[in-house]
C-alpha cells in the first residue's frame, strides 16, 4: 500500500454554494501531511468546481482535485460517491477527511463501500501512529463516556469523518496558490436514481451543529413558553436554540433542536443548559463543549458535574437577569 | 410492495460497558440490551407504509442469540416474517462487514423499501444504510422526516430529508434504502395478544451459507477497522459553584463568559 499518499480533505457545497466551514479540516490536514512527508490536498465535485478548489487553495491545500459535470450541481449519494471512487482509483490518496455533516456522511459512506476500505466515524482526535504511520482516531463511544482509539491497517485510503468545530480553522491566505487537477466522470442522468425537487429553508436562522453558543432547554421549562426565555439569551449571544429529549418529547420545541443521543451532537464554545438535568444521553450530545453552564433548582442535578459555571436556581428568574446584564455589557 | 427493515439490538446506554479489548468489540452477551432507539421509527414506517400501500413486510437483524429479542417484539408488532443472522463468523463486524451481511440478506429477501434507522446508539456511526444502498445499487435516502408519496407501479418514491438549514424533498427510484429521523412518527406499542403470539413463533436464523456470504468479509475477518484503545475522557477541570443573590449571580456570570471572547 506504499504508493497511497497525501492527506485529501472534501470540500463540501450546496447546489454550488461553497461551505465555507470545509475547509477547518485543512488545518489539521496539514499537520497530519507534515507528520507523514506528504501534502494536504483537497477534492470538490460540482457543476462549477473551480473557483472553489482556487479557495481551498488560500486555506491551504497544495492541490486541489476538481470534477466538474452537469450532474453534479445539487449533491446525489450515488452520482458523487461514483466521482469520488474513481478519483481515489486514479489519485491513490493515503487518508482522506470529510466532516460529519449530512452529505459528509453520506458520502464517505457510499464511498467506503464502493472502494471497500474501513470509515472511522466522527473523530475528535487525529494523529499519527509513530510506528506503522498508520492514523490514528480518537472517537467518543458509549454516550461519551469512553474513548475508543481506532486505526484501520488493512485498506487505503483511511477514510474518517470528523465532529465539526473540533479543529481551528485555518487562516484564509490568498497569496497562496493550489495546484488544480482537473479530472472528469461522466454519469449519464439516466442512470442516476434520485433528484432533488426542492429545498425548503428552516425558519430556524441558526444551525445548531455550527453554533459558537447554544442556550437550551429542559423539562425544567415546564412549559412551551419557557423558550421564550431561553430563545431572548440566545439572541442577545447570538446563539442558537437547544433542547433536552424531554423538551422535544413535551411538544414544547421541535425535534430539530434537540441535543443529545437521539438528537444532535454539538461543540459550542459555550453552551448554557437551562432546567436540564443532565441525563447520560443528553450529556453524549454535548459534554465536549468548551465552557458548559448549568441553571438548574436541584442543586444535585448531574448536568453540575461537568459544568464549568454552576448555578442553582430557578430558570425564569436568572435567565431575564442574564439577558439585562449582557444587554447593559454588550450596549445592545 | 416487499418492505424490509433492518434492527438492532443495543446495549442500553446505562448500562455498565463490557469490552473485549482483544477483539475490539462489546461483550454484547454480557451487557443489558434494548431495541435501538431509532430503529422503533423505521419499524413504525414500515408498518405505516404497509397500512397505506398494503405490502409485507421483512424485518432482519444481526446479532448474538439473545438479539432475537428484538425480532420477537417486531412480531408483535404484527410484521409478517422475521430472520436472524446469527453464526460465530459475524461477531465483531464493522460498519463495512455489517453492511455487507445486510445487503445479502436483503437481495435474498428481495425488498423493494428497506427502511433502516438513522443509526444506532452503540456504534453511533450512521454509514450502514448507506452502504447497503451503495452495495445494492439502491437509492440512498437518509435522515428521512416524512414520506410523501410511494408509487409501486411507477417504482418512484418521494421523500422529505430533514438536512443542514432546512428539508430537501426528493424523488427517487425504487428499490431504496431509507433511514429515518427521529420524529417521522410516534411508534406504537406491541398489544398484549400480539407478544402472547410472538412469543410461540420458532425465530428463522440465517447463517453464512444462507446468506450467501464470502466468510472473508464478515466479522472480524470482514472489519478494516479495530479500536485498538478505550479509555475514559480526562475529567473537565473542576467547575465553579456561582453564589450570591440572583444579581451578583448574574453580574459575575456574565463577566465570565464575557472574557471568554466569544460572544460578539
Amino acid at each position: 500500500m506504499a504508493d497511497y499518499n497525501d492527506v485529501w480533505v472534501y470540500i463540501e457545497h450546496k447546489d454550488g454554494a461553497l461551505s465555507p466551514m470545509s475547509f477547518e479540516l485543512l488545518g489539521v490536514a496539514q499537520t497530519l501531511a507534515g507528520e507523514l512527508g506528504s501534502k494536504a490536498c483537497a477534492f470538490v465535485i460540482a457543476e462549477n468546481a473551480d473557483e472553489m478548489a482556487k479557495e481551498a487553495g488560500y486555506y491551504g491545500a497544495s492541490k486541489v482535485y476538481a470534477i466538474n459535470g452537469s450532474s453534479f450541481k445539487t449533491f446525489r449519494p450515488d452520482a458523487y460517491s461514483k466521482a469520488a471512487a474513481s478519483l481515489i482509483n486514479n489519485y491513490k490518496p493515503d487518508i482522506i477527511l470529510y466532516r460529519s455533516t449530512t452529505q459528509g456522511l453520506e458520502l464517505s459512506a457510499a464511498t467506503a463501500a464502493l472502494v471497500d476500505v474501513g470509515l472511522g466515524a466522527d473523530a475528535i482526535g487525529l494523529s499519527i501512529d509513530s510506528g506503522s504511520k498508520t492514523l490514528k482516531l480518537t472517537r467518543a463511544a458509549f454516550g461519551g463516556s469512553y474513548l475508543a482509539t481506532y486505526m484501520n491497517e488493512k485498506s487505503k485510503p483511511q477514510m474518517a469523518t470528523v465532529r465539526p468545530k473540533v479543529f481551528a480553522m485555518p487562516e484564509r491566505d490568498a497569496s497562496k496558490s493550489a495546484e488544480i487537477v482537473k479530472d472528469s466522470f461522466a454519469v449519464a442522468e439516466d442512470d442516476l436514481r434520485s433528484k432533488v425537487a426542492q429545498f425548503m429553508q428552516s425558519e430556524i436562522a441558526v444551525n445548531l451543529v455550527e453554533a459558537d453558543i447554544i442556550v437550551s432547554g429542559g423539562r425544567g421549562m415546564g412549559k412551551a413558553e419557557g423558550f421564550a426565555v431561553i430563545k431572548a439569551l440566545a439572541d442577545v449571544l447570538g446563539g442558537a436554540v437547544g433542547a433536552s429529549r424531554a423538551a422535544v418529547d413535551s411538544g414544547w420545541i421541535s425535534v430539530e433542536q434537540q441535543v443529545g443521543q437521539t438528537g444532535k451532537t454539538v461543540k459550542p464554545k459555550i453552551y448554557i443548559a437551562c432546567g436540564i438535568s443532565g441525563a447520560i444521553q443528553h450529556l453524549a450530545g454535548m459534554r465536549t463543549s468548551d465552557c458548559i453552564v448549568a441553571i438548574n433548582k436541584d442543586a444535585e442535578a448531574p448536568i453540575f458535574k461537568i459544568a464549568s459555571y454552576a448555578i442553582v436556581g430557578d430558570y425564569n428568574q436568572v435567565v431575564p437577569k442574564l439577558v439585562d446584564e449582557f444587554k447593559k455589557k454588550l450596549n445592545k | 410492495m416487499k418492505i424490509a427493515v433492518c434492527i438492532k439490538q443495543v446495549p442500553d446506554t446505562e448500562a455498565e460497558v463490557k469490552w473485549d479489548l482483544q477483539k475490539g468489540s462489546l461483550k454484547r452477551d454480557d451487557m443489558d440490551s434494548v431495541s435501538n432507539p431509532f430503529d422503533e421509527f423505521a419499524l413504525e414506517e414500515a408498518l405505516l407504509t404497509k397500512e397505506k400501500y398494503d405490502g409485507e413486510i421483512i424485518v432482519i437483524t444481526m446479532g448474538p442469540d439473545k438479539a432475537q429479542d428484538v425480532l420477537r417484539n417486531a412480531l408483535a408488532l404484527g410484521v409478517d416474517a422475521v430472520y436472524h443472522l446469527n453464526d460465530p463468523a459475524f461477531a465483531g463486524s464493522d460498519a463495512l462487514a455489517t453492511s455487507y451481511t445486510l445487503a445479502k440478506a436483503v437481495e435474498k429477501v428481495g425488498a423493494d423499501i428497506v427502511f433502516c434507522g438513522k443509526q444506532s446508539t452503540d456504534g453511533a456511526t450512521g454509514i450502514v444504510s448507506s452502504q447497503i444502498a451503495a452495495r445494492l445499487g439502491f437509492s440512498q435516502l437518509n435522515f428521512v422526516s416524512k414520506i410523501e408519496e410511494i408509487d409501486e407501479a411507477g417504482k418512484k418514491i418521494k421523500v422529505h430529508r430533514s438536512i443542514e438549514g432546512g428539508v430537501e424533498v426528493v424523488d427517487a427510484k425504487l428499490p431504496a434504502v431509507v433511514s429515518v429521523a427521529k420524529g417521522i412518527n410516534e411508534p406504537r406499542l406491541p398489544n398484549l395478544m400480539g407478544i402472547r403470539k410472538a412469543a410461540k413463533v420458532q425465530i428463522p436464523v440465517w447463517n453464512a451459507g444462507e446468506i450467501n456470504v464470502d466468510t472473508a468479509k464478515v466479522g472480524t475477518a470482514g472489519s478494516h477497522g479495530k479500536v485498538i484503545e478505550l479509555t475514559t475522557p480526562p475529567p473537565r477541570a473542576a467547575g465553579e459553584m456561582l453564589k450570591g443573590d440572583i444579581e451578583e449571580i448574574a453580574t459575575s456570570l456574565v463577566s465570565k463568559l464575557i472574557d471568554l471572547k466569544v460572544i460578539k
